[in-house]
Parts: structure tokens; sequence; C-alpha cells
């Protein structure tokens, strides 16, 4: 009878309840969460290891790839900034991610706005359409790409990178911007033309600040995806012309020097500066 | 989305909505200009060239080449390889990806956000410099070969690069993170308080995850499997660099027909027939990867 009653009133009151099955399960609760802290541990470290290990690599001394590193020096940045071939690709890759974070930002917003705000036949299968050269494997596209643009000597061609970049950059923009869209009152553009803009003031003073933390990481995502791509930039690089990740992928295979490591080191460095501006961005937005 | 029949509708403010939802849209004529650029860019840049390809696998009308590949065993060999790599690294994702992908639904907000750069950083870090890493971690005299070595684990370097198992290993690694963010994204949907109302009702915290947040949280694994898998189907990079001739997987194999080979017409069947088995895995779950729950919470 009397266990009843605090079986009933603990029932009735959910602190208490809590905290006596808190304290009874308390070690084996205990036993868990250290065991799965253990596996998550691993698995972060997993995770985490082979993308940072590259930067104290880059700092050793040695000629070979050796670690612990040993001493510290700055020879395998001078190698990289000073070799005309690493250079030559450095510069490529950036002008090519740029003029396709250019195109890609453009085209992936205008057709995001299609999608989302307007009246588009086949709206459907042209999203699906879209977002294939995120879901075809880069070496059918690569190969593809090569296939085409070699008769029109667009291998090894800014052009070329420029038109097989775009295709895969602007599935990232169309996400982003999609979901931006989504989010966005089309009230608010509503306000604006009753007041008597017209539809591109509507967009440029209205819908566009809006949906600017969208299209902002659209864009960043959108240099990444160009700047690190490597299988399509593979096929289509030749001796004219050829990616900072066509370079690696020869160096790697060829000619394993902590080169390497540095290039690599300075490729993480751009990806975690632009990924913490996006962050910052949107917390700032957020906050 | 609630349907018009759903809504009682006031019949008087029925003009100005109706003018309202033809403001809330862009026109026919403005829809397929915006839509027109990326039509193009798709035309010439993704649909034109692959089209080119699969004809080139049929060049002359014959099936000669799909002729070649189901009568050479190594070629089948290699397809089933290539699945079963797909496979293991899918499982191996789900099993390691899932208690991260808990965790970082479940924890505060700022322990969260150090688990969530540990996932977001290797994913927008180049698949060139993972596979780099990896190559200088398992190579003969590298890092794990030292470490084993040194902890009397092993007498001398193993072969660890150039295998199937090292391909496995790195190809987890690259591809984790495309299984622990649609899973993040579902359970961070979850209401923490059905897994309490269970707790209340008596079920342990076993039981609870068991009963309640792992049926909720399925379809955030079938996404992140699917994508695991039809990504791991079509990789390129990784097993070229870490892998070896004895762990060849279709992609390798068509590169090693275009650069070495320079058979373009072979290659372009094995291309065909790797962008078919695609295709029909997205078809068949194209619901599961649906933009909402598999690509999306990619970013």
């Amino acid at each position: 009878m009397s266990t009843d009653l605090t079986h009933s009133t603990n029932r009735l009151s959910p602190v208490r309840d809590l905290y006596d099955s808190a304290a009874v399960q308390v070690f084996a609760k205990a036993f868990g969460v250290t065991i799965l802290a253990v596996v998550i541990g691993c698995v972060l470290f997993f995770l985490l290891l082979p993308t940072l290990i590259v930067i104290p690599m880059s700092l050793s001394e040695k000629d070979y790839i050796e670690f612990p590193p040993s001493g510290f020096s700055l020879k395998w940045y001078r190698a990289y900034f000073s070799d005309p071939d690493w250079m030559a690709a450095t510069w490529f890759s950036l002008k090519i991610a740029l003029a396709t974070t250019a195109a890609a930002t453009i085209i992936g917003t205008m057709a995001s706005l299609a999608i989302v705000r307007g009246r588009l036949p086949f709206s459907s299968a042209l999203q699906a359409l879209a977002l294939g050269p995120m879901i075809v494997p880069h070496i059918v596209l690569g190969v593809a790409l090569y296939l085409v643009f070699s008769p029109l000597q667009l291998t090894g061609n800014f052009f070329g990178f420029l038109i097989a970049h775009t295709v895969l950059a602007t599935p990232y923009v169309m996400i982003t911007v999609t979901a931006a869209l989504q989010r966005f009152d089309p009230a608010l553009e509503l306000a604006a033309l009753n007041c008597g803009a017209n539809r591109l003031q509507a967009f440029v003073l209205v819908v566009l600040p809006n949906i600017a933390p969208g299209v902002a990481a659209g864009a960043v995502f959108a240099f990444l995806a160009s700047f690190d791509e490597a299988t399509v930039a593979f096929f289509i690089s030749d001796i004219g012309g050829k990616s900072i990740g066509r370079k690696m992928f020869e160096d790697i295979d060829f000619n394993l020097t902590p080169v390497i490591a540095a290039v690599s080191t300075v490729l993480v460095v751009i990806s975690l500066l632009l990924m913490g501006a996006i962050h910052l961005a949107n917390a700032q937005k957020r906050g | 989305m609630s349907g018009p029949s759903e809504v009682p509708q006031p019949a008087f403010p029925r003009q100005r909505r109706s003018s309202a939802a033809s403001a809330r849209f862009y026109s026919r004529g403005v829809s397929v200009c915006l839509a027109a650029p990326l039509v193009v860019a798709l035309a010439i840049g993704f649909v034109y060239p692959v089209t080119r390809l699969v004809g080139l696998s049929f060049e002359g009308g014959s099936l000669e080449q799909y002729r070649r590949l189901v009568a050479e065993p190594l070629y089948l060999g290699v397809l089933a390889s290539t699945v079963k790599v797909a496979v293991v690294v899918t499982i191996a994702s789900l099993l390691l990806g899932f208690p991260v992908a808990y965790l970082m639904a479940r924890l505060r907000h700022g322990i969260a956000m150090v688990v969530a750069a540990c996932v977001f950083i290797p994913l927008w870090t180049s698949v060139l410099v993972r596979s780099y890493a990896w190559v200088v971690l398992l190579q003969r005299n590298g890092i794990v070969n030292t470490l084993l070595a040194d902890a009397g684990i092993t007498d001398g370097p193993m072969k660890l690069i150039y295998t199937q198992g090292a391909v496995i290993v790195a190809m987890t690694h690259v591809l984790m993170p495309f299984m622990i963010l649609p899973i993040y994204s579902t359970l961070r949907t979850l209401p923490p308080d059905y897994n309490r109302a269970a707790r209340n009702l008596g079920a342990g915290a076993f039981r609870a995850f068991i009963s309640i947040t792992l049926p909720l949280s399925l379809p955030g694994v079938f996404a992140g499997s699917v994508l695991c898998f039809v990504l791991a189907l079509g990789f390129y990079i990784t097993p070229a660099l870490v892998g070896g001739p004895g762990s060849m997987l279709m992609a390798t194999l068509i590169g090693q027909q275009t650069t070495v080979l320079l058979d373009w017409p072979f290659a372009a069947a094995l291309s065909t027939v790797l962008l078919t088995v695609t295709l029909i895995f997205v078809f068949l779950f194209r619901k599961t990867l649906s933009l909402s729950k598999g690509l999306h919470s990619v970013h």
C-alpha cells in the first residue's frame, strides 16, 4: 500500500521521478556514457587526423616524409611558391574557381527564383537534372567532357574548365538559395510592389538582401567545389593548362615530397577560412 | 501544405487573393528566362557529353563492347568488388557515424559546435588532401607502420597501402560526413519529449533508444546510406591513389582504360554500366534522397 503510494506520487512529480531514476542508474549510466564517449572520441579523431596531419608534415626539415617531423622549416612553402609549375597550376585553378563562382552563383540564383517563385513548366524535372552532376559519378562526367572537349580544343582551356565546373558547382548554389527563398516571406515583396517598386527594384532592394546569406553560402560552396575539384579536372587538364588538383594528383602518384604537404596545408587553410566566414556571417544574421 | 478544401474561404477577399497570388509568382515568360541559362549550361556541360559517351559505347550499332565486358570474368569481378566496397564503406560509415550524429543532436550548443567542426572540416577539405594524408599514413615506412612496430604489434612494416583494406578505410573517412549529416538533421528535429515520455513510462535509456529514437531516425539513416553508397560506387581519386592493381574498382578501371590503354569505346561501355547502376539506385531511392533530407543536409 505504502509502496503504491510512493509510486503514484513519483508518477505525479516528474522532477522527483527524474531524480530517483538518476540516482539508481548513475553507475550504469556513467559506464555507458564513458564507452560512448571513447567510441565517439575515436571516430572524431579518425575524421580529423588525416585532414590536419598535413600541417606538421609541411613544416618538416627532411626531404622525405616522417612523423613526428624533426626540426622546423618553411622550405617546402618556399619550394611551392617558387616553383613555376605549381604557381601556374595554382593561378589557373584560382582564375577558374573565381569565374565559376560568378557564373554558378548567377545561374543558380536565377534558376532558384524560377523554381521557387516562378511558373515553370517541368520545374521538378529541371530540379532533378540540375542536381544530376552531384550524383552522376564524376569519372563518367570527366570522361564524357574529355570526349566532347578534346576535338574542340577545350581541354586544358579556361573556358572548358569554366563550363565543366559551372555545371558541377551550380547545384550547391541552388540548394542554399532555394532554401533561403523558401524561408523568405513573399508578402514583403508584395508590399514593395504595392508601394510602387517594379519587379527589378523589389528584387534588388527587398528580396536580394533577405536571401543574401544563402547566396553568399552558395558562392563559397561553388568556389570550393571548383577549386578542390579533382576528378573532372584530371581528365580535362592537359600540358597547356593544368589545375592544381591535377598537378597534386600527378605528384602524389609519382613524386611524393613534402611540397604536397605544404600545398595541402594552403588548401586546408583556404577551406577553413571560407567556412569560418560563412559560419560567422550566419551567426551574425541569427544573433 | 493544407489543401484549399480544409481552409474556410471567405467570399470577399477572393479577388484580392488571386491578384496577390499572381504577384507572388513570376509570369511564365520571366520564369523561363530565369531558368534558361541553367538549361543551356546543363545541355552543353552535362546532357550532351554524357549522351555522346553512352552513344560511343554502342559504336556502329553493335553491342561488341558489352560482350567483351560480360565475357571477361576480370571485368565482372571489378563490378562485383565495386559494389562490395561500396556496401562495406556504407555500413562502416553508418556504424561509426551514427553515434557522432546522435551526439551532435543531443549535446549543448557549444560542445555540439566542436563536434560539428570535426565533421565539417574534413567535408570541405579537398579529397586530394585527405587521400594524400592516407598515402602518407599507410605507406611502407609511414606513421601507422611505425606506430605498430614501436608498440611491438608487428615485427616489420606491413603492406598497408595499395590494398583493398586501405581503399575501404580511406573511402570511409572521406564519405562519413555524408552519412553523419542526414542522420543529424533527422535527429535534431525529433522533440526530446518523445524520449522523455518513454523514460517516464519506465523504459531504460537503451530501451528508449531502440524503440523510440532509432526508428524515428531511420529516414536520415536511409538518406545517408543511399548517398554514401552512390558516391562510393563512382569514387575515383581515393581508390586511384590509395588502391593498387589488386584493388581495382569500376572508376579506376575506367581511368586505366582512358589514360593508359586509350580504349575509349570500352571505357564508354564501362561508364555506361556505372552510370546505369548509379541511376537505378538513385531512382529506386529517390524519395529517400529527396532534396530536403539527403543532399540538402550536407550543408
